[in-house]
C-alpha cells in the first residue's frame, strides 16, 4: 500500500500535464510512437538477422513482411505441441527448428522487438485469439 | 486415359514416393500420342551455405528429395529443366553443391537462372559453370525459350559498396531496397530475332524465373517489362509460360497465353492476399494451394512433371505432403485449370 501511494507521487510529480491527466498530450503520443517505432525497427532487424539462429536462415526467409504469422490468432492451441501458447512460443518453436538456434527469455528485450515487428506488420486486423 | 501413363512409377519402394506418385495424367484426346512428352521440372533449392562444407540441412533434403523422386518417372522425361535459385547467396560453393545433388539424375538437366544465383556476381560463374543466361532449343516440334528474367537497372546493380551487399539486398523477398526484375531491351531484341524463324502455328514454351506477368511488386513477383515480352509472344498461336520463384501455385491466362508457376523445393511462400497491406493481382482463376504446415518442413514444397500434348501444357504438382494437383489447359475454356478444385474454389484450408 505504501509503495503504490509513493508510485502515485512520483507519478504526479513526474508528468507536467497531471491536471488534465485524462488527455495525452501531442509530445507524449509522439514519444511513445517514437519509442514504439524503435522496437519496430530492431525486430525487423532481428527477423532479417542471419545470426538470429545458428544457420543462417532468417526469419522473413519464409514468412515476408512477417506474412503467415498470424499474431492476431495466439493465444491458441497449437495441436503440434498440444496445448495453448503464446506467439514469443512459436517463435522460439521457429528458432529452434528452421532457423537450428536457442530460444529467447519471454522478456528477451529481442522477444519483445520481434512480437512487435510481427504485430505491427498486422495493424488494423481484428483480434481473433484461438482461430486457426 | 493412357494406362502406360499411369504407371509412372517403379515400384522400387524408394523413400515413399511411390505411394504419393501415382500419378493420374489428364490426356487431350485429339493428341497424336507421338507428339506428347513429358519434362520434370525442379526449382528453388536455395542451397545455403553455413561454413565451409556445411550447409542448411532442411534445403539439401529438399532438393535431394526431388531429384530421387524424378529419377523414379517411367518412361523417363525427355528432359529435367531446373527453374532458378539453386543458390541462396550466390557462392560458387553453393552452385556447386547444388550441382552436385542435382548430378544424382539420370537426366542431364537444363537451366534458368534466379536471383539468387546471380547478384553476387552478375550471373558470371553461373555462365561458366552452369548455363548460359538466356537461350532457346527445339523438342518435338516445340519451341522452348529460356530467359533471364531477373535482371535490373544499372543504377541499382552499381549502387553497392560490394557484390555481398548488392546480393543480400536483392536475397530479401520483401526488401524495399530491392529493385523490380526485367527481362530488358537487349535480351527482347534476341527473343524477337529469335522467335522471328519460328513459324506461328510451332507451338511455344517459356521459361524464365519471375512470373512474365504482374502480380505483386512488394515481393517482386513481377517483371517490369512483362507487357513487352507478352507482345513478342502473342503471334502465335498457343505459348505457355513456366515461371519459379513464387514457391507456390499460381496459373493464369492472358490471351493467347497460359502461365504456371513451379513449387519450390526449399520452401512456400505465402500468397500476397495474406500481407494486410498488400494491393495485389493475383489471377482469380488460380486455386490457391493448401497453408503450409510449418511443422511439417516438406509442407507445401514439390516439384512438377509437365506434360506437352499437341502444344498444351498440363503441370502435375508433386507436393511432398499433400495430395499431387495437376493444372492443365481446359480446350473448350481455353484456359489453364484445376483438374480437381477449379469449381470447388478452394483445397483445404482458406488463407489469410
Ligand atoms: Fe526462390
Ligand atoms: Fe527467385
Amino acid at each position: 500500500m505504501l509503495t503504490y501511494k509513493k508510485t502515485l507521487i512520483v507519478l504526479a510529480l513526474s508528468l507536467p500535464g497531471i491536471v488534465n491527466a485524462d488527455e495525452f498530450t501531442k509530445a507524449d503520443l509522439t514519444q511513445w510512437e517514437n519509442e514504439f517505432q524503435t522496437v519496430v525497427k530492431q525486430g525487423r532487424a532481428a527477423f532479417t538477422d542471419p545470426n538470429l539462429g545458428s544457420n543462417g536462415v532468417v526469419c522473413a526467409q519464409c514468412h515476408p513482411n512477417a506474412a503467415n504469422t498470424h499474431p492476431e490468432t495466439y493465444p491458441k492451441f497449437q495441436k503440434q505441441l498440444g496445448k495453448v501458447i503464446s506467439l514469443w512460443e512459436m517463435v522460439n518453436w521457429c528458432l529452434r527448428n528452421p532457423l537450428e538456434g536457442k530460444p529467447l527469455a519471454a522478456d528477451d528485450p529481442k522477444m519483445t522487438a520481434l512480437v512487435a515487428y510481427i504485430t505491427s506488420e498486422r495493424k488494423g486486423v481484428k483480434l481473433d485469439a484461438g482461430k486457426h | 486415359m493412357n494406362n502406360s501413363r499411369r504407371d509412372f512409377l517403379k515400384q522400387s519402394g524408394l523413400l515413399l514416393a511411390a505411394s504419393t506418385l501415382p500419378l493420374s495424367l489428364v490426356e487431350i484426346a485429339f493428341a497424336k500420342e507421338e507428339d506428347n512428352f513429358s519434362f520434370a521440372y525442379i526449382s528453388d533449392a536455395h542451397i545455403q551455405q553455413i561454413k565451409g562444407t556445411q550447409f542448411v540441412r532442411n534445403w539439401d533434403r529438399g532438393l535431394m528429395r526431388a531429384v530421387a523422386e524424378a529419377n523414379l518417372l517411367d518412361p523417363k522425361p525427355d528432359f529435367v529443366m531446373f527453374g532458378g535459385d539453386l543458390a541462396q547467396l550466390g557462392k560458387p560453393e553453393e552452385i556447386d553443391h547444388g550441382l552436385e545433388i542435382l548430378s544424382a539424375l539420370n537426366t542431364k538437366p537444363r537451366f534458368v537462372l534466379g536471383e539468387h544465383d546471380f547478384y553476387l556476381d552478375m550471373g558470371e560463374y553461373w555462365a561458366k559453370k552452369v548455363s548460359e543466361h538466356h537461350y532457346s532449343f527445339d523438342h518435338k516440334g516445340v519451341h522452348f525459350v529460356v530467359l533471364n528474367s531477373i535482371l535490373t537497372y544499372d543504377d541499382w546493380n552499381n549502387k553497392w559498396s560490394s557484390p555481398q551487399e548488392r546480393m543480400a539486398m536483392m536475397a530479401g523477398l520483401d526488401n524495399p531496397l530491392g529493385s523490380p526484375f526485367m527481362v530488358g531491351e537487349a535480351q527482347r531484341n534476341w527473343l524477337k530475332a529469335d522467335l522471328a524463324k519460328v513459324d506461328k502455328k510451332t507451338p511455344v514454351v517459356v521459361f524464365s524465373h519471375s512470373p512474365l506477368q504482374k502480380i505483386y511488386k512488394g515481393w517482386n513477383f513481377w517483371t517490369d517489362d512483362a507487357e513487352q515480352v507478352q507482345a513478342l509472344l502473342k503471334p502465335f498461336n498457343k505459348v505457355t509460360v513456366i515461371y519459379g520463384h513464387v514457391h507456390q501455385i499460381q496459373y493464369n491466362q492472358i490471351g493467347n497465353i497460359s502461365f504456371h508457376s513451379v513449387m519450390a523445393t526449399a520452401w512456400p511462400w505465402p500468397y500476397p492476399s495474406t500481407y494486410a497491406k498488400a494491393e495485389q493481382f493475383l489471377p482469380k482463376l488460380t486455386v490457391e494451394m493448401n497453408r503450409a504446415d510449418p511443422f511439417f518442413e516438406r509442407d507445401a514444397t514439390g516439384w512438377q512433371l509437365i506434360d506437352i500434348a499437341t502444344g498444351n501444357t498440363a503441370v502435375h504438382y508433386q507436393l511432398a505432403e499433400n495430395k499431387p494437383r495437376t493444372v492443365a489447359f481446359n480446350p473448350k475454356t481455353k484456359r489453364p485449370e484445376d483438374s480437381e478444385y477449379q469449381q470447388q474454389r478452394a483445397v483445404t484450408q482458406n488463407h489469410y
